[in-house]
This record gives structure tokens, C-alpha cells and sequence, in this order.
């Protein structure tokens, strides 16, 4: 999903501008900043677009390239914003061997995206995520943050439709 | 702590409940706790003995004396006399010579016990992760108390005394790395605890964080003291939110209570620990690029030399220790070197954490001795593989290595498992059984590391690549016996010239399928099948 036309980049953003000033002048003088800036702008605004990318770098003064190096780098970084929910499937080696890809495949029939696509409502987006360290559960999806262990493809349809029907009920 | 001198290991397979195996056991746990044996002696089963005559069957460790068969009224004399007097009854023991040579896997390694010993997991699920004052309560600060007592040479002597090797997968001395440290002249030295967990099915240090979080503040204020650091950083990957959380409480609760900070407990000693988040790179653990992190760039690992211990974060001279081996520090200077020697085999003392996972009845997290074997986790702990045959373990996450039936019973220990050409790594025991195809499961690696790699240098960038791409078209039917032939090659390739752990091995499962599995790769080619039905060979 990208910034439809009437969605602001954050930048514009009043609100979030402030949020963004804030992260840089709290952060911005310690050793090791930039990561530490990076982190905190994907966990409150929830993605770094690349207009982001070069006031961070302005503020920080470094070069823009060195902080779309390190965004780029790491998994956890973002430059879309992603679906209200996210599930992410864990494709450690524990849960291939437990069958996330028959989880996979689940998902894509009953939402029809693929992993790293967002539903077009913009409530879920599907992603592959790296081991989540709940190896003895195989196999995990991670739903907003909550391990769900042992999933069996039939129940997961059910998973799912439960997460769309939370947002339809009052 | 929880570390036994006994184990008691009795039969339950059919055959074995069929001649009241469940009341043995009863009996045992019933005579132990009778004569207040509950904290020394372990009681465990195994669901599958084989074929042997005389069952039950109870096996006592570490003198692996077997007895068999027993019979409930037998159990509270055996107890008295083995397990509390110390002397073995003649008169019950397994004499059949067809019997004992059914069970040699069980007792051919005697001295090493197969028990669980909780040292690094000591306090874990025992004390409240989010108090300091439950810490207390059971020894905490105690190690720290005493190191301060001593001067930072003697503390780094009893380190490397004890032999303890860094439980990240290397295995390399801890006391070697903090003498390093230690010697190397400068004013500033960190001291960096990783806990960028990312190898695949290993969790441990999860567990110990978030179960345990004071016990690597205390491990890491006796570092800081041994080699004369006054900052710290922990690396914890973004992943583990709740393991963050502990630290963070933890570290908040230690400088509250005057544990961290300046002149701690008025000692004149200042220490301080920040915590790093990860964001997601498999990479990161590799220390020089857990530097790289935290200095606030790419993951990208560092040419070495110079090793860290002499120029690691912003150049300074750095410790870098795994959360495992910081979890043993404390008892080992608490206990000594020597009590830390009596676990384990000689060249790696001590117990390690083993996460059990795949294709057995009981997964999970256990601490035993260095030396059990294979065989022994699968059925002792894993109670035994679910759904067929064992076919092999792929150990450490993914940078370890495939372990193939033939080496069931190596000790797992560092240098053993090394003389046979695997590795130990990280904890990690991912069992397999004859449903799983190798060439599937080895592209599967070959797929993460390709996707891991940091891309930094060629031979990992290109090598990583090529490999998942050769892999995959013998998975789809497309092989030819050329692809063994390059196969070959970019494992050795991979390893000989990759700038960083991650490059060098990555072609290891590729050797042990090639060394161990080559009749079910030539299968794939030559025949255009895939045994077990897995690759889709289309």
C-alpha cells in the first residue's frame, strides 16, 4: 500500500511532525543515534518514508544515504505504512519443518494477497517474519504482537475471520 | 540451584507398564522423597527400550548400574542402599550379557550424568523476574559481593579456570576473551552482552531474560570489574518484547537499589548498562556487527583482526559474552572453578541449554552436562521421535550443523562434535525423522542464509545465492551431476573465504548432506525423485 494522494506524508503532518522533532532532539545527542531514532519513529508513526529518511539525516547531520542504508538493512523498518493488523507467519526452520507453509497458503485463499501485501481495506497485512523464539509451539503466527501456537490450517481461517469480525462489531 | 548427583532412569514402554512400571516409578519418587533425596536425585523415563527380556529396567546414573526387573517392594531397599548408602545390590542387577548390550547406548559413558542440571537456568521459573528483593532471596548479588572482594586478576583466573566456553555456538574460552580484555591498555572498555537471539529454534536466551534478567546485570557488573569497564551495552533483538521489557525493569530496579551507576555500594566501582534494541537482522549476532549496530549503522561485520577485545565499540577494547555465559558467572564464582569442572567432560565443563524441537514426543528447553549424547536427549528428554525413524538433527539454529544418524552417539561437547567435522552451535536441536528430505531441508537453509546475508562480501553474497538457486533446481527435478560437483565446491568456497561466521557456515550443511545423505541427493538426480515425496520435482 502506498500514500494515496490525500494521505499526508507524516512530514506534513502537524501532529506527527512534532512527534518527529520530539524523537530527534530526545535521542539525537547519544552515541549510536541514529538507530535509536530510527526505532523509535517505526514504533510511533509506523513507517519511515524516504522524505522521513532525509530530515532525520539534515537534523542528524549524516549523510541521507547513511540512514536508508540502515533502513533498508534491517527487516523491522518500513517505508509504507502497513494494515491496522499485521500477521506475520514465523518461517524459522522449527515451524517449516511444523508447517507454516500450508499456513501461508491458507491465508493467501482466504484474503487473497500475498505475504507483504496489505487486504485493500487496509486492515490486514500479511508478512514472513524471522524465528520468534517459540520453537516448541511450531507453528506460530504472530497476530498484532500475540503468539498464536500450534496452528492448524482449518482453525486459522477461523483466526482470521475473527480479527476482520473485531472490526465490524462496535 | 538444582544440580543433582543421581539420575534415576526407568523403562516405560508398553511392555514395561505392563509389568508395573508406573508403580516403580511411584515407588521411587515415593523412597526418594522419603528419605529427602527430592533436590539430589532426578527421576526420569524412557517410553522406548527396545527388545530386551527383563522389564522394568532402571538405569542409575553416574555409575550407569542397570537393574532389572524391578518390582515396586524392590524400589525402597534400592533407594536406601544405592541411592543413600551409595553401594550398589548385587542381587537385583541386570546380569543378562543380550540385555546389556541392547541398552550400551544408554550406559557405555559412564561419569557423565544424563540429569538435568539447572546452573544457567537456576533461577529461572523459580524467582519473580520482576523483583529485585526475590532475587535476593536466593543468593543474588552474592557472586558480585564476592568478586569485589577479590582483586579483577584473581576473578579473571577463576574464569579461565573453570574452562567455561562461550555458549553463543563458537565455543570459544570465555576467561581467554576477558584476559584479552583485561590486558589490553585503555581508560574505556565496554562490556556487551549479546542477546541478539536470531538462530532459528534457539531460545534460550529468551528464557533466561525474561525468567532471569539480574542474574546478567550481576554476571555483567562482575565482567566489568574483572577487566575494568565502566559502561555496558545489552544487544537484545527487537523481537523479544517482553524480554526487553525484564531487562529494562530489571536494570531500572539494580540502579534504584544502587547496583548501577557511581561509586555502586560504595566501592569506588562505577558501572552502567544501556539497552540496544535489534530491528530484525539475523546478522547481528555476529559481535562485530552487533558493534556496528549499536554505533548506529548497517549490521555489516567488521574484518577481523582486530577482534573486538582489543578494538571493538567506537575502537574501544570490548567483551563481548553470549547470555548463556554470563548466566554461568555468578555460580562459578560463587562455587569455584573446580565445582564448575564437574559438570561436563574435561575440555567443555559445565551444562548447556538445548532446546528440543521437529519430529519428537516432548519439545522444549533443557539444561544438561556437555557430553550427553544425542540419542540420550531424544529419548530421556524428547521421550522419543514421533512418527517413524530418527533421520538426523540439524543443531545451532541454522549455523550449525546436520547431524546424521551415524552420530547418535558422539558426546555433545565441542571438541568431540568438532573431530567428527559438525558443530555444536547455539543450542538448538531441530530432530528429523525419515519423512523429512534432506535436499528440501538443506534449501531451506540454504534459502535463510541467502536471505540473511548482509551482502557485504562476494563470496557470501554469491555463494549464498548460487547455492539456494542449485538446491532448488535439484528440489524441482532439474539437477544434473554437475550440481554436486558445485555444490561441493561453494561450501568450501563459502567457508574458506567468507569474511564472517555467517558466510563460513552456510556451506556447512551443505558438507554434511554431501558427507552423509549423497545417495538421496544422487537420487534426485539421477532417478528424478525425491524419496520422502517432499520436493515437488516438477
Amino acid at each position: 500500500m502506498t500514500l494515496t494522494p490525500n494521505q499526508l506524508d507524516p512530514l506534513d503532518n502537524p501532529r506527527m511532525r512534532e512527534v518527529i522533532d520530539s524523537t530527534i532532539s530526545e535521542f539525537g545527542d547519544q552515541n549510536g543515534a541514529l538507530m535509536v531514532i530510527l526505532n523509535h519513529l517505526q514504533e510511533r508513526i509506523g513507517f519511515i518514508t524516504k522524505p522521513m529518511q532525509a530530515y532525520v539525516a539534515e537534523k542528524l547531520n549524516v549523510p541521507v544515504s547513511k540512514v536508508h542504508g540502515v533502513v533498508s538493512f534491517y527487516s523491522f523498518f518500513t517505508t509504507e505504512p502497513r494494515g491496522k493488523h499485521l500477521v506475520k507467519f514465523c518461517i524459522g526452520t522449527a515451524c517449516y519443518v511444523g508447517g507454516a507453509s500450508q499456513l501461508i497458503d491458507k491465508a493467501k485463499q482466504v484474503l487473497g494477497i500475498e505475504p507483504g501485501q496489505t487486504t485493500s481495506d487496509g486492515l490486514i497485512t500479511l508478512e514472513v517474519c524471522r524465528c520468534v523464539g517459540a520453537c516448541s509451539q511450531a507453528p506460530v503466527v504472530v497476530i498484532d504482537e500475540v503468539n498464536h501456537g500450534r496452528v492448524r490450517p482449518s482453525q486459522f481461517a477461523r483466526i482470521l475471520t475473527e480479527v476482520q469480525k473485531s472490526e465490524v462489531a462496535p | 540451584m538444582k544440580t543433582v548427583r543421581s539420575m534415576v532412569l526407568i523403562s516405560n514402554d508398553p511392555k514395561s507398564k505392563a509389568n508395573a512400571s508406573q508403580e516403580v516409578i511411584a515407588a521411587f519418587k515415593l523412597a526418594i522423597k522419603n528419605l529427602e533425596l527430592t533436590d539430589e536425585v532426578a527421576v526420569s523415563t524412557i517410553p522406548e527400550i527396545g527388545m530386551v527380556r527383563n522389564l522394568p529396567l532402571v538405569v542409575i546414573f553416574p555409575e550407569a548400574t542397570v537393574y532389572a526387573p524391578v518390582k515396586p517392594e524392590d524400589v525402597p531397599q534400592l533407594v536406601e542402599e544405592h541411592l543413600f548408602k551409595g553401594r550398589e545390590v548385587p542381587d537385583l542387577k541386570e546380569k543378562d550379557p543380550d540385555t546389556l548390550r541392547k541398552i550400551a547406548w544408554l550406559t557405555q559413558r559412564k561419569g557423565t550424568l544424563p540429569a538435568e542440571n539447572r546452573i544457567a537456568l537456576r533461577n529461572v521459573g523459580i524467582i519473580d523476574p520482576e523483583s529485585i528483593d526475590d532475587f535476593f532471596a536466593y543468593e543474588g548479588g552474592q557472586a558480585f559481593a564476592t568478586a569485589l572482594q577479590m582483586t579483577p586478576d584473581l576473578v579473571v583466573e577463576i574464569i579461565k579456570a573453570s574452562g567455561l566456553r562461550g555458549r553463543g555456538g563458537a565455543g570459544f574460552p570465555a576467561g581467554i576473551k576477558w584476559d584479552s580484555v583485561r590486558k589490553t591498555p585503555g581508560k574505556k572498555k565496554y562490556v556487551i552482552c549479546n542477546a541478539d537471539e536470531s538462530e532459528p529454534g534457539t531460545f534460550k536466551d529468551r528464557v533466561i531474560m525474561e525468567g532471569d534478567p539480574f542474574s546478567i546485570i550481576e554476571a555483567m557488573l562482575i565482567a566489568a570489574y574483572a577487566i575494568g569497564s565502566d559502561e555496558g551495552y545489552i544487544y537484545i533483538r527487537g523481537e523479544y518484547q517482553l524480554a526487553l521489557d525484564r531487562v529494562q525493569k530489571a536494570i531500572q530496579q539494580t540502579r534504584e537499589y544502587g547496583g548501577l551507576g557511581k561509586n555502586i555500594f560504595g566501592s569506588g566501582f562505577d558501572f552502567d548498562i544501556h539497552i540496544h534494541a535489534g530491528a530484525g537482522a539475523y546478522i547481528c549476532g555476529e559481535e562485530t556487527a552487533l558493534l556496528e549496530s549499536i554505533e548506529g549503522g548497517r549490521g555489516e561485520p567488521r574484518v577481523k583482526p582486530p577482534y573486538p577485545t582489543t578494538s571493538g565499540l567506537w575502537g574501544k577494547p570490548t567483551l563481548i559474552n553470549n547470555v548463556e555465559t554470563f548466566a554461568n558467572i555468578p555460580p562459578i564464582v560463587l562455587n569455584g572453578a573446580q565445582w564448575f569442572k564437574s559438570f561436563g567432560t574435561p575440555s567443555s565443563p559445565g551444562t548447556k541449554v538445548y532446546t528440543i524441537l521437529g519430529n519428537v514426543n516432548n519439545t522444549g528447553l533443557i539444561e544438561v552436562p556437555m557430553g550427553i549424547t544425542l540419542r540420550e536427549v531424544i529419548n530421556i528428554y524428547g521421550k522419543g521421535i514421533k512418527g517413524g525413524q530418527f533421520k538426523f538433527a540439524q543443531t545451532g539454529g541454522s549455523s550449525g550443523s546436520i547431524i546424521p544418524a551415524s552420530l547418535q552417539d558422539t558426546p555433545m561437547d565441542f571438541d568431540s562434535y568438532r573431530k567428527v567435522g559438525v558443530a555444536l552451535g547455539s543450542g538448538a536441536l531441530l530432530i528429523c525423522n525419515d519423512s523429512n528430505c534432506i535436499v528440501d531441508s538443506v534449501r531451506v537453509l540454504a534459502r535463510f542464509f541467502q536471505e540473511e546475508c548482509c551482502g557485504k562480501c562476494v563470496p557470501c553474497r554469491v555463494g549464498t545465492d548460487q547455492a539456494w538457486k542449485i538446491l532448488t533446481n535439484i528440489s524441482e527435478g532439474r539437477g544434473t551431476m554437475e550440481d554436486i560437483a558445485h555444490l561441493e565446491w561453494l561450501s568450501k568456497g563459502l567457508e574458506d573465504f567468507s569474511n564472517c561466521g555467517l558466510g563460513q557456515t552456510a556451506g556447512a550443511p551443505i558438507k554434511n548432506m554431501l558427507d552423509h545423505f549423497r545417495a538421496e541427493l544422487e537420487a534426485h538426480i539421477k532417478l528424478g525423485v525425491c524419496p520422502t515425496g517432499v520436493c515437488p520435482m516438477s
